[in-house]
């Protein structure tokens, strides 16, 4: 399996922020004509406000006062010993992508999952496979934020040529096509005319594919099961399958399809693991377990992402414990984060132009999940991307401070 | 608890296994009802939970019952103690932390953000700042989030230059300040001009601990104890700084970005887990980060750095921070650290959504308009606050979508023509006002057709974000006949 690998050691420090900054900046660039267009938002009085917590201090006040110990002279020397904690369960891996010797056409394959602790818990034992990163590709002309589209305007009518680039230029280990067109309500596109756009897609790039629906449980399965017999043995990952699908009678479809064309199943549920476990019981009827990743929905930071953020805490914690129903790797949205106003709004200029806003939220959504358990993310701009493949890189790998002072240097040093 | 265990706590249990039972043998039990709870078992319920406090019982603080109140505050103390910094309005308590991770109970006391300044800044620019800090806020459904303290740091290494500049930040402002020299004679000269702010001194190190140690008993403030990258010297300096009497302290394991990333994550993770998980006492007190680190060293572009000092400011409040001291005053660095505290502070045993049912805003009459959203606690809250602010007069339906926000609930089908029309017919709508013209959000406009036909009621499409109710109203209210 071909994929990023984490022992490799770390790269000079220097060279690689040399690296990246110049890259970053470039992606930045044009932040700085900032927008002064007015804004919508009052900024009422200026008191100040300590969001109190719910308890107050507990110390003190009562705690008997002790008589003046002795002052120790030297130092009291204490050890530290970095406790390995174990845990009974681990989460399953899955493959994503099928190269030709396993029946599939793709250059290279991605492996996610596979965590046997909690996130970066321990420095010791480092994800077994990095986090992923798929960049979104539409099958149709829809609206976007501005500072996302000006990344991808020329390619935005081609999806071959989108997926493309999102490869070649933004590093994509992964292409999402989402088939947006076959939504009845709004262009009605066949099974058919989906499947021919995932050919192309397959044509134009080797990396794995994930194949989005358009939400609506009985066409979204019509649509699964063709895309799933034309590209038989691509080991797609077909976004999604839901609790829905189960009331409206399709999920067997899927479910089969996904089966006898060896393609893994996303299961989305909202925010509630009962419901996950349940999907994924009603999934194992027809599928091995090897062959589903979880969806448990990415809320945008201020709407909701402290749910996400502890549901897969929760989850990742149940499957470390045993529980083998949510062992199953977990994927993200972190496009969902350009749905906060703070995102893509205009604001008063002490919040900042939205073009960096915008990243910013993108690129905090899924950091903000990657400490919670993330396997694979769904993504969109380029800044945003280029920092999580950094901050993965980093986190997989031991300590290496060489290049970097003491700890501490900041409180005496002139700052601009 | 005295100074010298060495990380092992006798009886000490974690908030989880500790039973209302537990608390309630500890109270007075008279069912007195002066914390307006029906009996002393109810009232030691909400203790547990965190709902309320010791003090909400003042009759435990008799003397009789002093011994039990000692037992109760041992047993229901957190793991990672609370300190206190700053004095009056603005005091800043941190830590207080009962749990590893959030679902295991709840957080307490937000992650207290400071900004810095340094002593050879012109007194102008230094007012200035200070006013900036004091004044950066956003209102955010229906709260004011605002930065939280100064971090005054000496950079001339001059005791007078410092004190100057101490006592212009504590002119300028009643924000909690944190005095930052590891000079013990700058150190003093600062907390000389700050006697009565009770600052936070920044730091005790391997080789001023004795010096600080007698200062932060002079002047009885809380002292940060720093040991870069060695966790062993940290526990070191804790258990000595203990022996010396020093109760209130904020460890600093060192922040590092880029290179030292990792080791950071890492770090403060082993260490807030070791306090909570293992109730390691000596690692048992907040935790300091500081973004501000990532401005140390190569010359590259600001907006990089600022880039950098934001996801490391994120990671380390994700990653049991308790108080951060950054640099950067640029509002898209500083607001998401401020929704993102507010966020994961929230307590995450309330429930994800809001009761469904119509909500009445300000005064409607006859011929205001009816909104319409879901029951998602965020999108109501988002909602709600758009609509207060705006002070529009209104009648808003909320629609039972088993807590999902417009956009998941369309997708998943919660949000429909069937359930629109459900809700109208619940909530008595065509009693309320003499028109069917219903407002749906933006972000639902596909259910339009379909709505309109099964409902018979008139449908606008209402703007994708509610933030633009008040403009879309003054335009299209009230709708010319179709």
């Amino acid at each position: 399996m071909a994929h990023r690998k984490n022992k490799e050691p770390a790269r000079n420090g220097g060279n690689d922020i040399l690296k990246i900054a110049p890259q970053l900046l470039e992606l930045l660039k044009g932040v700085r004509q900032v927008e002064l267009e007015d804004f919508s938002m009052e900024i009422g009085d200026l008191d100040l406000f300590i969001p109190s917590s719910g308890i107050p201090a507990m110390q003190g006040s009562s705690v008997m006062r002790q008589a003046a110990p002795q002052k120790p002279d030297v130092l009291l020397r204490e050890l530290y010993e970095p406790r390995a904690v174990s845990y009974p369960g681990s989460v399953r891996e899955v493959v994503l992508g099928a190269t030709k010797a396993s029946g599939g056409s793709r250059g290279k394959t991605v492996t996610i999952g596979g965590a046997t602790t909690p996130a970066y818990a321990d420095i010791l034992i480092p994800p077994k496979n990095p986090p992923a990163i798929s960049l979104d590709v539409f099958d149709m002309n829809i609206s976007l934020p501005r500072v996302l589209r000006e990344h991808i305007a020329d390619v935005m009518d081609d999806p071959a040529e989108w997926a493309r680039m999102n490869v070649k230029k933004f590093g994509a280990d992964i292409i999402t096509i989402h088939l947006m067109s076959t939504d009845p309500l709004f262009r009605d596109a066949s099974p058919r005319d989906a499947a021919r756009t995932v050919e192309e897609i397959l044509q134009a790039v080797d990396v794995p594919l994930i194949i989005g629906g358009c939400g609506d449980p009985k066409k979204d399965a019509a649509v699964f099961a063709e895309v799933a017999a034309m590209a038989a043995g691509e080991r797609l990952l077909l976004n999604s399958v839901t609790l829905d699908m189960a009331e409206a009678k399709t999920l067997g479809t899927v479910a089969a399809a996904a089966r006898d064309h060896g393609h893994v199943l996303l299961a989305f549920t909202g925010l509630e693991l009962n419901n996950a476990k349940e999907l994924n019981r009603r999934l194992y009827e027809f599928i091995p377990p090897e062959q589903i990743v979880m969806d448990l929905t990415t809320v945008a930071l201020g709407y909701g992402l402290e749910y996400s953020f502890t549901i897969h805490e929760r989850a990742r914690y149940a499957a470390l414990m045993g529980d083998t129903e949510l062992a199953h790797p977990v994927i993200s949205a972190a496009t969902n984060a350009w749905a906060a106003r703070e995102a893509w709004m205009v604001m008063a200029p002490e919040y900042g132009p939205r073009e960096l806003r915008g990243p910013v939220w993108e690129t905090l959504n899924a950091l903000t999940l990657l400490l919670a358990g993330i396997d694979l993310f769904m993504m969109m701009h380029p800044a945003s991307v280029l920092t999580l493949k950094d901050v993965i890189h980093r986190l997989g790998t031991r300590n290496n401070r060489a290049g970097t002072g003491p700890v501490g240097d900041w409180v005496g040093a002139r700052i601009s | 608890m005295t100074g010298e265990t060495t990380g092992t706590v006798q009886k000490k249990k974690s908030i989880r296994e500790i039973s209302p039972i537990d608390v309630y043998k500890l109270l007075p039990r008279t069912n007195c009802q002066e914390c307006r709870e029906s009996n002393c078992m109810a009232f030691a319920t909400r203790l547990v939970n965190g709902e309320l406090t010791i003090h909400n019982c003042p009759p435990i603080f008799a003397d009789e019952y002093a011994a039990a109140r000692s037992d109760l505050e041992f047993l229901l103390a957190p793991p990672v103690r609370a300190v206190t910094f700053g004095t009056g309005a603005h005091t800043c308590t941190i830590g207080g932390k009962y749990v590893l991770q959030r679902h295991e109970f709840t957080y307490h006391n937000p992650t207290a953000v400071a900004i810095d300044v340094d002593d050879l800044m012109p007194e102008e620019d230094l007012q200035e700042r200070v006013r900036k800090i004091a004044e950066f806020t956003y209102h955010y459904i229906g709260r004011t989030l605002s930065l939280n303290a100064v971090a005054i740091r000496s950079v001339s290494g001059d005791p007078k230059v410092f004190a100057a500049t101490v006592r212009t930040v504590a002119g300028a402002t009643g924000l909690p300040l944190i005095l930052c020299t590891t000079n013990p004679v700058v150190m003093e000269a600062g907390l000389a001009e700050a006697k009565d702010r009770r600052p936070l001194m920044y730091a005790a190190t391997e080789k001023n601990w004795k010096s600080m140690a007698d200062l932060a008993l002079a002047y009885h403030a809380p002292l940060v104890v720093h040991a870069g990258g060695d966790p062993a010297l940290l526990r070191s300096l804790v258990k000595t700084l203990k022996a010396c009497g020093i109760t209130d302290m904020v460890l600093d394991p060192g922040t590092l970005a880029e290179n030292g990333l990792s080791e950071t994550i890492h770090t403060f993770t082993a260490i807030r887990a070791s306090a909570c998980r293992d109730l390691d006492e000596l690692f048992g007190y907040p935790l300091l980060g500081v973004p501000l680190a990532v401005w140390i060293g190569e010359e590259i572009s600001m907006d990089v750095l600022k880039w950098r000092e934001t996801i490391t400011a994120s990671m380390l409040m994700s990653r049991y921070a308790d108080l951060l001291i950054m640099h950067s005053l640029d509002g898209w660095v500083l607001l998401p650290q401020l929704i993102w505290r507010f966020s994961l502070y929230t307590d995450p045993r309330k429930p994800v959504s809001v009761e469904a049912g119509i909500r009445t805003f300000g005064n409607p009459g006859r011929n205001s308009p009816v909104l319409i959203t879901t029951n998602y606690a965020l999108t109501f809250f988002t909602v709600e606050s758009d609509i207060k602010t705006a002070g529009l007069d209104c009648y808003l339906i909320v629609v039972d979508t088993g807590g999902l926000s417009v956009e998941s609930a369309v997708a998943g089908r919660y949000f429909s023509a069937e359930s629109i029309v459900k809700a109208l017919k619940e909530t008595d709508a065509t009693q309320l006002v003499d028109h069917k013209t219903l407002v749906i959000p933006g972000l639902a406009a596909r259910l339009s057709g379909e709505t309109e036909e099964a409902s018979g009621w008139r449908i606008l499409v209402g703007p994708k974000d509610s933030s633009g109710l008040s403009q879309y109203l003054r335009e299209r209210w009230p709708p010319k006949p179709a």
